[in-house]
Formats: C-alpha cells, structure tokens, sequence
C-alpha cells in the first residue's frame, strides 16, 4: 500500500478525478500522463471525469491482500464512465446478486482503506448503484 | 542473423522447496543444462526473475547466480517483465545468439516463493498489476482474471464447466510429469467445489504458489550439430507490450499482446497456428488458457471455451496445449515458467517426453505472460 | 443579506432497528421505542466516516449553490467524530471539492452542536465580507458503548451548508449563542466511548440551553413561536424535541417537517443541521425557519432564516433529505452493526 507521498500524489485523481485530455486527438489519460498513447502529443488539458457509468465486468474478492482483509467479501469492477474512460474500483452498497454487467452505477467518495489504528487513512473513488 | 539452437535443457521437481535456497534451486537447474549439453563454460548468462527481491531481499541476481555457477567473469543479464520473465530472459538468450554477439548462453529461470507469509507473496504478484489504480483498490491477480472470466461468459458464454476443463486437463497431463508440484488428476466436481477465491474463480482455477528454477542451454545451429542431442532450433522469438492495468484494454475479453507476439513469431517463422503442432501456454488461471488459444489463432474469438469442452487441446487432442500440466499442475515459480515452457517444448520434439509425448511432435509454440496481458512473448521451435 | 446559498445532505443506506439491539443485550424492546420514540437509526457503513460524508453532503449543496468551488473562502467541519486526532478533516473536503488551496480550514468540536459551530463561523465571514463564500458542515459517525441506552439513538449522518451574498435561498436574519460549562456528557482522551451524566443531560442541560437560546432568539428579533412556520431542535431523541417546543409554546406541526430522528437517530452534529435541509427540502417562500442545536459541556446556537423564492430552483437540484432517510435502506442485524462499528476487539 501506498506511502504518503504515494498517496499524496495521486490525490488530485483520487478526490477529484482530475484527468488529461490529449488537445490533439481528443483521448482522456486517467490517471494524466505526458504523451498521448493514441497519437504521440504532447499536449493536454485538464477535465474532470464524468461521475456515473456501467459495469463492464465485476468479482468479489474473497481472499484479499493483507491490507484489505477486514473488508473481505467486497466486489471490485471495471465501470466504463460516461465520457469512455474505464476506471476500476470497488463497488459497494449492492447485494452481490444484484451486480450484473451493464449496471449503472455513480462514484461516490469513500475510505479505501486504512493502515490499522496509527496509520494514513486512503480515501478514494469507489462505485455505488445509481 | 544466425539460426539459433537449443542444445541442453534442465529443470528440477517444483513445490516447496524448504530446505533449498534461490540460489541452489537456480544453480540445480542451471547444472543439468549444461550436463545436458555437455558444456561446461557459457559465454553469457542471462536469468529471469521477476522478484527476489521482495521474495528473499536479494537483487544483483546476475552477478550471484554467475557466480555460484562457477561462470565469473562471465557476462550477465537479469531481466524482469512480470510472469513472462522467463520468456524475456529466452528472447534476450535468442537474440545474443543470433546476433553473433555470443556462441553459448546459457538462459535460466527462477523464483522462491515461500519464504515470506501468503499475504506478502500477494503483494508482490500485485506489483505486476498498476499499484496505484488498481491495486490500490484492493484488486488481485485472481481478481482481475475474475474480471475476464465473467466478461468473456457474459459475452461469448463460456461456462464454468469449460474453464474446469482447463484445470482438469492440465491435471491429467501433470501426472504423468515426475517434475510437477502437482502431478496428480482432478475432477471437474472437484474444481467446481473448491473455495471460491473472487467469484467465478476458484482455488482450483488458479496455479500455485511454487519455488523453483529452469535453464537452457542455446548455441548457434552450426555448433549445434557437434553436440549429441537431436537438433532444436528456435525459430520464432515475438514480443509485445501492452497497458499493464486491465481497465486500459479496449477489449477485456482479449489478450491484446499475445496476439501481437504471437503475429511477430509467426511472420518470423513463416508459419500459420495450424502449423503448430504443441503448445506450452500461460495458464497463469483457466480463463487465460481459454484466452490465450484465441489470441494465437488456434481458434476464432469466444470459441476457446468450446474448444477446450471438444478435446482440440487435449494430449490426444489436434494440437495438446500444457502437455507439461501447465502452470497449473506443473507450478508457476513465476519467473522459471517461461523457461520450463521451452524446456518441455525441446523435449517434446527430442521426443524425450515419456508418457506426455505428443506423436510427431515437429513444431512447438511457447506462449508466456505477463500480469493481466501487459506482456507476451513467444517462441517458436522446430525439430530439425 | 447573506444567507444559505446551497445546503446539501448524506445519509448512510444502513439501518438497525431498536429491536435488534434490544434483543443482544436483553433489554425491553417496546419500552425503549416508546421511551425514546426511536424506531431504527442509520449506521455508516466501514467505509464511511465523517470525511467520506461531509464530501457527498457538500456536493450537493455545491449543485444547489452552482458555484466556482475555488471561490469558497472557508471550510469547516463540525464532528464529534473526526477520523483523525491530529490532521484536519477540513483539508480532505476542501481538497475533494477543489477549493484549495487558497481557502481557511478548521476543524470544529463542541459535542453536538460543532455543525452549527461552523455555521455560525462561515456566515458570520460571509457578514463581515472577509470571505464571498463559506462551507460549513456538521458530520458525525458517533458511538453508542454497547448495551448502553445511547446505543440505540448514536447514529451517522451530515449536512453541508454554503453561505453567500448573492443568489441566496434562505436568508440569515438573526443568530444567537448560549453558553455555560456544564459536565452533562463528555469523552477523555484515548476513552473509546463517551460518559454521560444520566438524567442531569435533561434540564439542567439541554433544555436549560435550548431554552435559553431561543428565547434570546426570539427576544432579540422581535418574534414569537406563532411567527415561524418551522422550528428544528437538537434530536438526541424522539420525545426532547417535542418537550422543548411544548415548554416553548410552538406546535407540533412547526416540528415534524425537521423531525428525523426517529427513523435516522442522532446524528449528533448532523442532527439539528439534517433536520434543516429536511425542512428546507418541503418550505415555500417567504417561510420563517428557526434552528436552536444543542452541544453538550454546553451551548446552543441559534439562526433564524426567512426562505426566498430561489428555494423553488434549487430544491430539485440534489436528492432531498427524506428521500435519501426511506429509499434504499440495508436492515443489518446486530453481529454485522457491531463489526462495521469496530466494536468486536480483534487481534492485532
């Protein structure tokens, strides 16, 4: 798990999806990066990511890494957001039967994970049923 | 360019090898490459691994390996691309050879995997995935295999059966293979009983935590001719790269860069899948298997399900896929497989296999991966 | 004149009923109902803290406010409940909302009434014009120690204000504080779980400050109880905010709109604060609004607000108060409220 530069940096993704739009052609970086992997430009502007989707596919995870053991049986997924960027997270506030592909779903701010009772808390996007 | 052999290969039992350390496993394996082949000094030594140093703390792999070997001052590489390590480390062997920069290298693969908790050997598999926007929220490596799996169901309706099929199959080829970690058969009933590790993927869907080591010997073909196996030419070495995180695919169903891997062998060889006559495939877990024939052209996209349910890749099967039980039943000591791979592959068509012989094995394709498709390579070997 | 330009709510979908909780600790289920008049109250799922909330209330009343968030120039949180004992909250929310960094944070305590705390402190920035606009949100994840009878009422839950000049929705006309030391509940350091001093919480203290407040209020605006269309009490349970009105002299009409806690619990810092968007959700222009919150160790705060017609263009933009109490609710049974609630001591 992330240390707190790690995290710290990414927080502009993590709390307000700050993503790169290639000015050339148009593609959305997620997290923002330097060149476009689609057409090789250099330059890009920043947008916010839209904020609701459907699942492109799901699982429960049920042996989970350490850090995440408390919270195991949780659903993780690929949504695909409004605007075409795939994004993957954990899905919650939904019964598993109720998960299917094509669902719509919206982000919602939540704690990712934390780092026991002295650690850094991680909050983060996660998805919840629209 | 030179034509490029293979002239010794080597590899020991796999599982958990508690009492060897990773530099005895490496050097066991190494050894019996070059008894193999009769050779006893290398002119490059390149290894695959894809984390010692998370695994015992150790890096500078090449200069320790080289030197519990015997070889120093011999030049030495480590390389690391993730679960396709070891087919780097061949690739990057290959390339020496038919450069002309070497004469005899010797490529080897290794990992030791149980010296730390279940839960560290997790995290460091998870660094083959994006630690930031994927395992940052708590995904795994089954967990992101789980994410093909239902994709590909939902979308072409593979069956949980089909990929318990991958599993048995696998198992039936490993017990006829006394270097398995697992060299024993399963059920489908079995597969489809045990635990459930991220829905649909069960335990049994998924290969193991293994130690162990693999090792090649290459030369080129003209020296090859004056040693006293039967000669295996490596006729193919293709490589691809792709996004590392599952959610840059366009297609999650698809590997990606095993089919541009694939696509470079094969122009490279001049062959076509139907040309192939065996196959030694990444089936890190059963939907890779299931993936994996797709994207080397063996069958049209969405079919591999019911190509594994109509035996096309059983060991009597058109054309048998882990004849060697796959990582599956034979373990994945993560930066060894794509040695092994190639390891069985020359001893199928040296026709050294015993009871997992494939008839007529003339050509092999090895096909290894790494994370969830971010890399592929493949090889291409023919019997001369 | 300044006022409310945006408010906005969060509420967990998870519940426990009073007779769940009863059942655990053998208590009379019908005795603690009718006692307290509570039925269920939310529970916060594990991944939900006072944080996690305060963002999704506050962007709601971003929508409502339709505001450059970087023109925010203040941002507070009231809890009882902060995630950390040291590392503000505040910078978290104002950092989600993209109003930094040239924003002022703090975080604020003062046992149930912190919401209101950072109300009055954000619109009284907002009066003086030191600041175009201010966020001020009470949130709280509280705790009930387990078979105590706050068990049944500690409940989770926020509600997030923005003040401002201009295009405001209610406007302020008055406030007013009341503030004694009085050792009715209280939390030490490293305690888990708070104390409280049983029935001396009743009239020497929150009916002792609520009073007080209000009638201050309502002495230094001129008005009395038949004036406001809406009264919202603090809501540490079902019968107080009832009791306080009558000794007050407003009616029981004037209390229900605002009146959640019987289906929500205490929210604590987010008590008075939800029952205001909830009123805030159904009032028309023109309405009076009262709000008197109740903190222990003791003080209320207390705003008169007067509803515009802009409440009519606002109101839709961002779920409404009980919408988001009845819709979606997960019933958990008490094994799994007490694992979400970190009450089971595990191993390290």
């Amino acid at each position: 798990m992330p240390t707190p530069s790690r995290y710290w940096r990414e927080i502009p993704q993590r709390y307000r999806l700050e993503a790169g739009k290639c000015k050339n052609c148009g593609f959305i970086a997620f997290p923002p990066r330097l060149v476009c992997p689609r057409c090789q430009s250099r330059a890009f502007e920043t947008i916010i990511l839209a904020d609701a989707g459907k699942i492109v596919s799901y699982t429960i995870i049920r042996v989970p890494p350490k850090p995440f053991s408390d919270q195991a049986p949780y659903a993780v997924g690929i949504v695909d957001l409004d605007d075409g960027v795939r994004l993957t997270g954990q899905i919650v506030e939904c019964a598993f039967e109720e998960l299917k592909i094509g669902k719509r779903v919206k982000i919602e701010f939540r704690k990712v994970y934390e780092e026991g009772e002295a650690g850094v808390i991680y909050y983060g996007y996660k998805f919840v049923p629209e | 360019m030179r034509d490029v052999a293979v002239i010794g290969v080597g590899m020991n039992k796999w599982g958990e090898l508690w009492e060897k350390s990773l530099r005895q496993v490496f050097t066991e394996a190494a050894l019996l490459a070059l008894d193999d082949a009769g050779v006893d000094k290398v002119d490059s030594l390149i290894v695959g691994c894809m984390s010692s140093g998370l695994f015992v703390g150790q890096e500078h792999l090449s200069s320790l390996l080289a030197d519990y070997l015997g070889q120093v001052p011999v030049p030495a590489a480590r390389v690391e691309s993730a679960c396709a390590s070891g087919g780097l480390a061949l690739r990057m062997g290959f390339i020496e050879v038919a450069s002309g920069i070497s004469d005899v290298v010797l490529v080897g693969g290794v990992e030791k995997m149980t010296d730390v908790s279940g839960h560290e050997a997790t995290f460091a598999l998870g660094t083959a995935a994006d630690q930031e926007y994927e395992c940052f929220h708590g995904l795994t490596f089954p967990g992101l295999y789980a994410l093909m799996a239902r994709a590909h169901m939902e979308k072409y309706g593979t069956t949980r059966e089909q990929l318990a099929m991958v599993a048995v199959k696998n198992h039936s080829n490993g017990s006829l293979n006394p270097l398995a970690q697992y060299p024993f058969k399963v059920s489908i009933e079995t597969v489809l009983n045990s635990v459930m590790v991220a829905d649909p993927l069960r335990i049994l869907d998924c290969s193991p935590i293994t130690d162990g080591a693999a090792a090649l010997v290459l030369c080129p073909v003209e020296l090859a001719k004056k040693f006293k196996k039967p000669v295996v030419r490596i006729v193919a070495s293709g490589m691809a790269t792709d996004a590392i995180a599952l959610s840059s695919r366009q297609d999650i169903t698809w590997i990606e860069s095993t089919y541009q891997a694939a696509k470079r062998a094969y122009a490279m060889a001049g062959k076509k899948p139907e040309d192939i006559d065996l196959i030694e495939a990444h089936d890190c877990f059963t939907i890779a298997e299931i993936c994996v024939m797709e994207a080397l052209g063996l069958v049209e996209k969405g079919k591999g399900g019911q190509a594994v349910q109509d035996g096309l890749t059983s060991l009597q099967g058109k054309v048998p896929v882990n004849a060697s039980g796959g990582l599956k039943a034979k373990g994945h000591p993560v930066g060894a497989t794509g040695v092994a791979q190639a390891v069985e592959i020359v001893k199928q068509l040296r026709g050294e296999a015993g009871p997992r012989q494939v008839k007529d094995a003339k050509v092999g394709l090895t096909q290894n991966m790494g994370g969830s498709g971010g890399s592929s390579v493949v090889h291409i070997f023919e019997r001369d | 004149m300044e006022g409310i330009i945006g408010y906005g709510a969060c509420i967990p979908r998870n519940r426990i009923k009073v007779e769940e909780i009863a059942k655990v600790w053998g208590a009379d289920a019908p005795s603690y109902r009718k006692g307290l008049l509570v039925e269920e109250k939310s529970v916060p799922s594990p991944d939900q803290d006072t944080i996690t909330m305060s963002v999704e209330a506050s962007k709601c009343a971003l929508k409502r406010a339709g505001i450059d968030p970087k023109e925010i120039g203040a941002v507070y949180i009231g809890s009882e409940s902060h995630p950390y004992a040291v590392k503000p909250s505040g910078t978290v929310l104002a950092e989600a909302i993209g109003a930094t960094p040239e924003v002022h944070t703090a975080d604020l305590e003062f046992a149930c009434k912190a919401g209101t705390e950072g109300m009055f402190v954000a619109l009284s920035l907002v009066k003086a014009g030191a600041i175009k606009y201010g966020l001020a949100v009470g949130a709280d994840t509280s705790q009930g120690a387990p078979g105590d009878a706050l068990e049944y009422t500690a409940a989770a839950g926020a509600a997030a204000y923005i003040f401002g000049r201009e295009k405001v929705v209610a406007e302020a006309l008055e406030t007013y504080s009341y503030t004694t030391d009085t050792p009715d509940f209280w939390r030490r350091e490293y305690q888990y779980y708070p104390q409280h001093g049983g029935r001396f919480t009743g009239e020497p203290a929150y009916f002792k400050h609520i009073t007080g407040a209000a009638k201050g209020i309502m002495e230094k605006s001129g008005l009395k109880p038949a004036d406001f269309q809406y009264v919202i009490f603090h809501q540490p349970n079902g019968k107080f905010p009832f009791r306080v009105g009558e000794m007050l002299g407003f009616a029981k009409k004037q209390i229900e709109p605002g009146w959640l806690v019987n289906k929500l619990g205490n929210t604590y810092s987010g008590s008075s604060p939800l029952g205001l968007t909830a009123t805030l959700d159904i009032s028309q222009p023109g309405d009076l609004i009262l709000i008197v919150s109740y903190g222990s160790g003791a003080g209320s705060d207390a705003f008169i607000f007067k509803v515009t017609e802009r409440i009519n263009e606002v109101r839709d933009l961002a779920p409404k108060t009980r919408e988001l109490l009845e819709k979606n609710k997960n019933y958990l049974e008490y094994g799994t409220y007490a694992k979400f609630r970190h009450k089971i001591r595990k191993a390290e």
